[in-house]
């Protein structure tokens, strides 16, 4: 069985434009990259079966049928990906709503040592209070609030 | 006794749909999600036992076997079903003990039990899965769920971890369904026993391939490095109960597809350095993250993905010793992680915060807490007696016993970790629980942890310090376990005992 040239390099095509959305910031870009990729991805298992008639038994000689699994598979990974595409656009909305943008941020680690950066901070200064901790008074004060 | 096997899987899920019909009578939704998991864990123990005498497999829908979807219930799987149940209902017990003692705080508990019991039918039918295909609906089955528990509440910091989290996860997810997709072009099937033959006749190149796209795909999810910077960043920001099921399951059902794919799909092959060096560097670079975080749950989460270098490890060896010690520590890992996610929600709301430079003094006000966090931790850093000792042992052991230059480096770099581990645990304990709690200011405004929560915390405390009294069976278990995956054969004729068609 030979797959043809146009379908693999559809899928070849929908999975380099589904990689370049996907390395964008904003939410809704990222998303459509992973729909784009998820559909390289189940034109590449229809690949796997060779053409042929239907596999309905009476309608077509068992040595004709085209393999049904890959559809079967296919279909349930649409399903899938509808449901995520759902809901990551959900996230999105929920996104614009509270912070008026989609654009995936930096991580807090990222963002606390870009602010140290800023402030010319070593890694070191986030110890200093640590030290200054061992010397203080330790008499038995007991929080308020504590049982 | 096979009819057992499918209930771990159809009890969560038809409990999911009893809780959601149910959304307005939380105290039925209680009821019917703790009875479920009870009932899971009873016959995933009944299962550990039947599946001593040989794995356990069920045609689902009753299909003959290489067309329909099987399910198999070896000893490996069937002990991975018992500690994930155990683990599942504590942390469920302890998240109604949280719901009762803050009323109904921000989550919107109508919708947790539901999803939560997704989750763990979501992880028991990974473990179970006879066929590739299936194991990639349990991972969606267990991912989607865990999409909703991420971002539970839809605040803006969960929002914001939950996005990374979903984006890498359903890629990873792609990138396994083409690995599926390439394993049915190359063999035309996809269940496992049917696989075993036809990926050994496969020329070495396109085997390789192949076992790349399916390890790719199962180390994002098990965070192996340099594929773990999602986690440290999602996980922290989910409620206490949600991060601690998460610590413990979900990163440990990305081990089990990769030690069920390289024994059972491909085994001597030649990744098994690739995974060498990947563990080594999960080892390594894991915990020098955990020493430079301040926050007790970033470094727990640093230490999760650390200590998963360690699984790898075992793996890599692909020795009796190797695999049983990796399974023996992959259970310890579970509880232990879970544990220590569980104790600091139980830290944060005694002192407010879970950032150590914030905290002191928890050992004199709150002794309980610190015993219930010192015993996992020791445990995690590996102090014998406990588990965490004599799974390092075993790994250090089948090290040792592979000779090989690559197997020393790693030995070293496991005594590194270990001792790395005791260090971040140990600057915890020092900052939080033992120095003045007049050092840190007094703004903290504590919420009560109901007595559940603690006794949720305590039995797994409990638990994971008795996994050392039973260290001796369990230690026989995984060796039993890792011989037969290793031979293969028990498998493969448990699901065709007529020969492979």
């Amino acid at each position: 069985m030979k797959p043809s040239l146009i379908m693999l390099v559809a899928v070849g095509v929908l999975f380099a434009a589904g990689v370049t959305l996907l390395l964008e910031r904003t939410l809704t870009r990222v998303l459509l990259g992973l729909v784009l990729v998820g559909n390289g991805a189940n034109l590449l298992i229809l690949l796997t079966a060779a053409p042929g008639g239907p596999p309905i038994v009476g309608t077509t000689e068992p040595g004709e049928m085209t393999d049904p699994l890959p559809q079967a598979m296919i279909l349930t990974a649409i399903v899938i990906t509808l449901g995520m595409t759902a809901f990551l656009l959900a996230l999105a909305y929920r996104s614009w709503r509270l912070v008026g943008h989609d654009e995936v941020q930096d991580d807090i680690e990222d963002r606390r040592i870009m602010a140290m950066a800023e402030r010319d901070e070593g890694s070191d200064a986030a110890d200093a209070d640590t030290d200054a901790d061992t010397d203080a008074a330790d008499g038995d004060v007991t929080r308020a609030g504590s049982s | 006794m096979t009819w057992l096997v499918p209930l771990p899987v159809v009890m969560p899920l038809l409990g999911a749909a009893v809780t959601l019909l149910m959304f307005r009578r939380p105290r039925i939704q209680r009821t019917v999600s703790v009875g479920v998991l009870t009932a899971t864990l009873a016959v995933a123990v009944a299962l550990l036992a039947l599946a001593r005498s040989g794995p356990l497999v069920v045609a689902v829908g009753g299909w003959p076997v290489p067309l329909g979807i099987v399910l198999v219930a070896d000893q490996f799987a069937a002990l991975m079903l018992v500690v994930s149940a155990a683990v599942t209902l504590c942390v469920l017990l302890y998240s109604i003990g949280q719901g009762s003692s803050d009323g109904d705080e921000a989550t919107p508990l109508a919708v947790y039990h539901p999803t939560y019991l997704i989750l763990t039918a979501g992880v028991t039918n990974a473990f179970l899965s006879g066929d590739l295909f299936n194991l990639y609906v349990g991972f969606e089955i267990l991912l989607a769920a865990s999409y909703v528990l991420i971002t539970l509440g839809g605040t803006e910091t969960r929002v914001r971890a939950g996005t990374t989290y979903v984006v890498v996860s359903l890629l990873a997810s792609v990138i396994f369904l083409v690995g599926i997709g390439l394993v049915y072009a190359a063999t035309g099937t996809l269940n496992m026993a049917q696989l075993v033959s036809r990926l050994d006749a496969l020329p070495d190149s396109v085997r390789l391939l192949l076992q790349g796209m399916l390890l790719l795909a199962f180390a994002i999810k098990a965070a192996v490095f340099p594929l773990s910077a999602w986690l440290p960043d999602s996980y922290p920001t989910a409620p206490a109960p949600v991060t601690a099921v998460f610590a413990g399951l979900l990163t440990k059902v990305g081990v089990y597809a990769i030690i069920r794919t390289e024994t059972l799909l491909f085994p001597g092959g030649r990744a098994a350095d690739l995974l060498m060096v990947a563990a080594l560097a999960t080892l390594v670079v894991g915990i020098l993250g955990a020493v430079a975080q301040s926050d007790i749950k970033r470094m727990l989460s640093f230490t999760l993905v650390s200590h998963i270098g360690y699984l790898l490890f075992g793996v890599g060896l692909a020795s009796r010793a190797g695999i049983a010690a990796a399974v023996f520590y992959t259970v310890h890992h579970i509880v232990i992680q879970t544990t220590l996610f569980l104790v600091a929600g139980l830290i944060e709301r005694r002192g407010g915060t879970t950032a150590i430079d914030r905290l002191g003094g928890l050992a004199r006000t709150a002794p309980v807490l610190g015993v219930l966090f010192f015993i996992p931790a020791i445990n995690l850093a590996g102090i014998p007696p406990f588990s965490g000792f004599l799974g390092k042992l075993g790994l250090v052991q089948a090290g040792v016993q592979d000779g090989s230059p690559l197997a020393y480096i790693l030995v070293a770099g496991a005594m590194l970790t270990s001792l790395l581990t005791l260090y971040a645990i140990g600057r915890v304990w020092n900052l939080a629980f033992w120095r003045s709690p007049a050092s840190v200011p007094d703004d903290a405004q504590p919420r009560p942890s109901s007595r559940m929560m603690v006794a949720a915390t305590a039995a797994l405390v409990t638990a994971g310090a008795a996994l050392t009294l039973i260290a001796g069976p369990l230690y026989e278990l995984t060796d039993t376990a890792a011989n037969d995956l290793i031979a293969r054969y028990p498998y493969v004729q448990a699901v065709f005992p007529g020969g492979v068609p």
